[in-house]
């Protein structure tokens, strides 16, 4: 599936992944900031057939999420007090802290429903969800996709060097992001953003930063006032219950989102033009691609952010002869990943590198043979 | 300001657009579901991607990178990233050719 993977720059094991510091100039200077980028030849019209908006299946798909979240949360309180509510709770928090991050992105893209409006109130339902700020993480997930991987542009890389395996770890289990969710929401219910997000989020859009912070921050302290309210009734454990509804989940059932977000570009090169380089394509099981919506088409998706996830299969197979062929499983997908992973620890400028099939285009590589040397970083 | 001969009307499709480039600058023009033609500025303001490979859905077109939206008609921007608004150019039909109206 993949050659011996091969270093692709000078780097070194730190490096400035802020966007204001010196990796942030150098991708300027090389041309390697809002660069073109490779995509597939697609004709017009079957792009336009993929393009194509339906409100039909999102709106299914979000009615049976609705439903779950009800029917597993109604089981969690029913059951409450006896071992049979553990799996209840176990998959609401799956509905809630993990689907939630599929309909958060795919909404923020506007895809899924044709009706914007629904797109936008799915988006803002599943940021809170999220704790997102969803002010901020539309434009972080706008310069993701301009500068994917790009150090010193791309505020969402996962995977930094040096990379902490005991902290990715502990993501399976939200608590250290939750926390710093929480620090960020309150620091922009203050009206403060950091430099990075001065830099991604432009300024007529603060003001928005700061009221959503806010709408959020007092939805919490609702479910908080709840859960004292309870306890002063002497509800005992049952007092838990706001929390495990509101919030809990981001922690309890974040780890499905992170099981399959880690594998976007995990174990991949930084600094590279070309998505079918820097981003991973798998097959996976029918529950985690409904879970997931279909965004383990990842290379499909970075070439063509505006297909619908429920028209990404069609893409797949419009354009795989010219993809590396895709991990069959997410086992195979880890395998892998962390099998770079490991490398990476020792040498920051290992990475894999997919063979391409013969029917496919060159990598866009013009760029890549120009990464800045980072020995200098940090 | 002049009116060029910019396209053949059967150049573009019911609810597409296609790029045209005048005097080292680039424009789209959209034909609308309802078979009327505009002409608006041919990069996104937002990132100065080439909206001619965006999608045309009743009057607004789609960046295709980022998916920010503008309504066609008036150049407005609806969707962020999207902020600022388009440019637009009038537009008429002689013929089978579409005539634009560029400084």
């Amino acid at each position: 599936m993949s050659d011996a993977t091969q270093p692709h720059s000078e780097i070194s094991s730190t490096r400035d992944y802020s966007l204001t510091g010196a990796s942030s100039r150098q991708a300027e200077e090389v041309g390697l900031a809002a660069a073109e980028w490779y995509h597939s030849d697609v004709p017009r019209k079957t792009m336009k057939a993929m393009m194509k908006r339906r409100d039909g299946p999102a709106l299914r798909d979000t009615a049976i999420w609705i439903a779950l979240h009800i029917l597993f949360a109604a089981g969690g309180i029913y059951f409450w007090g006896s071992w049979i509510a553990v799996p209840f709770w176990l998959a609401y928090g799956v509905m809630y802290g993990s689907a939630s991050d599929s309909r958060w992105h795919e909404c923020g893209h506007g895809t899924p429903f044709r009706t914007r409006w629904m797109n936008d109130v799915v988006y803002h339902i599943a940021s809170f969800q999220l704790i997102r700020n969803p002010v901020n993480w539309r434009w972080s997930h706008a310069r993701h996709h301009t500068d994917t991987l790009i150090v010193g542009r791309d505020p969402e890389i996962a995977w930094m060097h040096p990379i902490n395996l005991f902290l990715k770890a502990l993501a399976f289990v939200g608590f250290v992001d939750t926390w710093a969710s929480f620090k960020t929401l309150a620091r922009n219910a203050l009206g403060i953003l950091s430099d990075d997000e001065r830099i991604y989020i432009p300024e007529t859009e603060w003001p928005k930063a700061a009221f959503w912070a806010r709408v959020h921050l007092a939805l919490f302290a609702l479910t908080a006032l709840a859960v004292l309210l309870m306890l002063a009734n002497g509800m005992g454990w049952k007092s838990a219950i706001p929390i495990l509804l509101i919030g809990g989940p981001r922690v309890y059932g974040c780890w499905h989102m992170v099981l399959t977000a880690l594998l976007q570009h995990g174990g991949l090169p930084e600094d590279v033009t070309d998505h079918r380089l820097n981003s991973r394509t798998l097959y996976m099981n029918p529950i985690s691609r409904w879970i997931y919506w279909n965004m383990n088409y990842h290379i499909e998706h970075h070439m063509f952010p505006m297909v619908p996830y429920y028209a990404l299969p069609a893409l797949h197979d419009e354009i795989k002869h010219d993809l590396p062929a895709p991990n069959t499983s997410i086992w195979d997908g880890y395998k892998e990943m962390m099998g770079a992973v490991m490398k990476q620890r020792r040498d920051p400028s290992h990475a894999v590198r997919k063979t391409l099939p013969p029917t496919a285009k060159p990598y866009n590589e013009f760029l890549h043979k120009h990464v800045p040397d980072r020995s200098d970083a940090g | 300001m002049p009116w060029i001969d910019a396209i053949a009307a059967d150049d573009v499709e019911e609810e597409d657009v296609i790029r045209w480039d005048h005097d080292d600058k680039t424009y789209v023009i959209i034909r609308s579901p309802d078979d009327e033609f505009f002409c608006t500025a041919g990069l996104c303001t937002h990132e100065h991607v080439h909206l001619s490979d965006g999608m045309v859905m009743d009057h607004e077109i789609e960046c295709p990178r980022h998916n920010g939206i503008f309504d066609y008609r008036t150049g407005k921007a609806l969707r962020a990233p999207a902020c600022e608004h388009l440019s637009t150019y009038e537009t008429k039909k002689e013929g089978d050719r579409i005539f634009v109206n560029v400084p």
